[in-house]
């Protein structure tokens, strides 16, 4: 027979995931009140805050920065790391064995350091505009995303299959667009939805590499927060949830949630 | 083409983004902190002889070691009834422990603004029910930095550990409480033991990510609170004193390698599958 935990872990674990959901039912609420200042519970309901977001030119600005740059970033970084995870699966015996390790390492680089340095040497150092540079930074933060959950579906996939095209004289790159992709094709959206959400957040890298006239939403908000304490932050917060719910909702039917837990 | 070529082809342009958008900034800025000062490691007696420098770092690390700990206890019991629940509850849960994490730092740290700020919903429900004449000043205090930081990391640590939890079989449990353990024993000898890898790796994300942090001490924190990542920040972009913001960019780095990799080595000794 099996027993459930104990009441005293019960209770212990309700108050974890009460701890969890409460400050983000706070702001759901907070960005609803009628009041020009930040409250919970809210006084009266309005939708006004969500309009306000849209009528502050900075964060309709930032808000398309920060989801072109999401989305391009990701998209150079899997450009770069698809190919890289290919070959890490495939040659296994003609790469060396540390080559994995250096595709993880900006995760191993705490994100200040790497934000700080880009600064330094690609943005002021060689004149790399400030876009191009953010580009290069999220390509980096999200890169081992990239390789990781491409190369995990890869893992499991049987090359012995790609072998069988090349042999019946389908050229190698169409047995890789033909036959390999197809089969890794949960893993590749996961790894774009996992890294887009990644940089979309990303607050460490972009506070340095975010110049004049150019700022990414989270760098925004903070900037918006030090001046004013209103609903409008509590509307762009709840806006930013919803992303996660989408993010959450492809997650679910590419590799499932409880890939997040291995 | 031989396949060795082909090999390196494919994993070079990767390569070469990490190696000049990462390996050269990097190495740079840690050149900068032997030849920017007046000796050679002008930089690091500079960094050392600071008592401000010194309590900044003293900070972080405390700030970063209360969290894993507390983020160890409370992840660790959340997991396991997490790991034994029932298949429906249990992505439930997961789903819960996942939305937070997948939602942006600046919006998590923000609600503790509005949970602990002067007006905010603590001080608030103190003053209604009496309890304080004067709302309490709990933002930019060590406290307030923590408590958000642990409410950034938790959802990781649960996340980590259920995946732990869950491939320690059951029948071992089993086993041990036929042989005659004590539901208590049995925890204690069997499954700590094999979480043990678990709960290291969860503690090195943890304790890395905490000690490196930005967004959170900056507004939780401030400048009462000031954190390693906040004060690299703060020397880079209001002082200009790149010297000493790359040293405190080396002094992260080796702080962060050297508990991953003195982490790693432990959780090897320690696990008892391998070796």
């Amino acid at each position: 027979m099996r027993r459930g935990p104990h009441p005293a872990l019960a209770a212990l674990t309700v108050l974890v995931f009460l701890f969890l959901l409460g400050p983000l039912v706070i702001i759901i609420g907070a960005s609803l009140s009628d009041t020009s200042f930040l409250t919970f519970p809210p006084r009266g309901l309005t939708l006004d805050w969500y309009q306000n977001v849209f009528e502050i030119s900075a964060f309709r600005r930032t808000m398309v920065t920060s989801f072109t740059l999401a989305t391009f970033g990701t998209l150079f970084s899997l450009l770069l790391g698809i190919p890289a995870a290919y070959a890490l699966a495939r040659y296994r015996v003609q790469l060396p064995r540390f080559l994995a390790n250096v595709y993880v390492l900006p995760v191993l680089i705490p994100e200040i350091v790497l934000g700080f340095s880009l600064m330094k040497s690609v943005a002021i150092g060689a004149g790399v505009p400030v876009m191009a540079s953010l580009l290069i930074g999220h390509a980096l933060l999200v890169l081992p995303y990239c390789v990781r959950v491409v190369g995990a579906s890869l893992n499991g996939f049987d090359f012995s299959v790609e072998e069988a095209a090349v042999s019946l004289g389908c050229p190698r790159w169409r047995a890789f667009f033909t036959v390999v992709l197809p089969n890794i094709k949960a893993g590749v959206i996961a790894a774009f939805i996992l890294a887009f959400i990644t940089s979309l957040n990303d607050v460490s890298v972009s506070i340095f590499l975010t110049g004049p006239g150019v700022s990414t939403l989270p760098i925004q908000l903070l900037a918006h927060m030090e001046q004013f304490f209103d609903p409008t932050i509590a509307s762009v917060s709840v806006l930013l949830m919803g992303v996660t719910v989408a993010v959450m909702a492809v997650i679910e039917r590419t590799l499932g949630l409880t890939f997040l837990t291995k | 083409m031989t396949a060795r070529t082909l090999a390196w082809a494919l994993a070079m342009p990767a390569l070469l983004l990490v190696l000049l958008g990462l390996g050269l900034p990097v190495l740079a800025t840690f050149a900068t902190t032997f030849t920017g000062g007046e000796g050679p490691l002008a930089a690091y007696a500079e960094f050392f002889t600071s008592r401000f420098r010194r309590v900044v770092l003293w900070r972080t690390f405390e700030v970063a070691a209360v969290t894993t700990l507390i983020s160890l206890v409370f992840g660790f019991a959340a997991a396991w009834v997490v790991a034994k629940s029932p298949a429906r509850l249990k992505s439930w849960l997961i789903i819960a422990a996942v939305f937070p994490l997948l939602t942006g730092v600046v919006v998590r740290s923000f609600a503790w603004l509005v949970i602990l700020g002067r007006g905010g919903i603590v001080n608030e429900t103190l003053l209604a029910l009496g309890a304080i004449a004067e709302p309490l000043s709990m933002l930019y205090t060590q406290g307030s930095v923590i408590v958000a930081m642990v409410y950034l990391f938790v959802p990781l640590m649960i996340l980590t550990l259920v995946g732990v939890l869950e491939s320690i079989p059951e029948d071992l449990t089993d086993a041990a409480a036929s042989l005659g353990a004590r539901p208590g024993a049995a925890f204690r000898q069997v499954v700590l033991p094999m979480a043990v890898p678990g709960l290291i790796v969860g503690s090195v994300l943890v304790f890395t990510g905490s000690f490196t942090s930005y967004a959170t001490p900056q507004l939780l924190g401030g400048e009462q609170q000031m954190m390693m990542g906040t004060f690299l920040y703060q020397r880079a972009m209001v002082t200009f004193d790149w010297t000493g913001a790359s040293t405190i960019a080396a002094v992260m780095v080796v702080v962060t390698l050297a508990t991953v990799l003195a982490m790693s080595r432990l959780a090897q000794r320690l696990n008892p599958v391998a070796s």
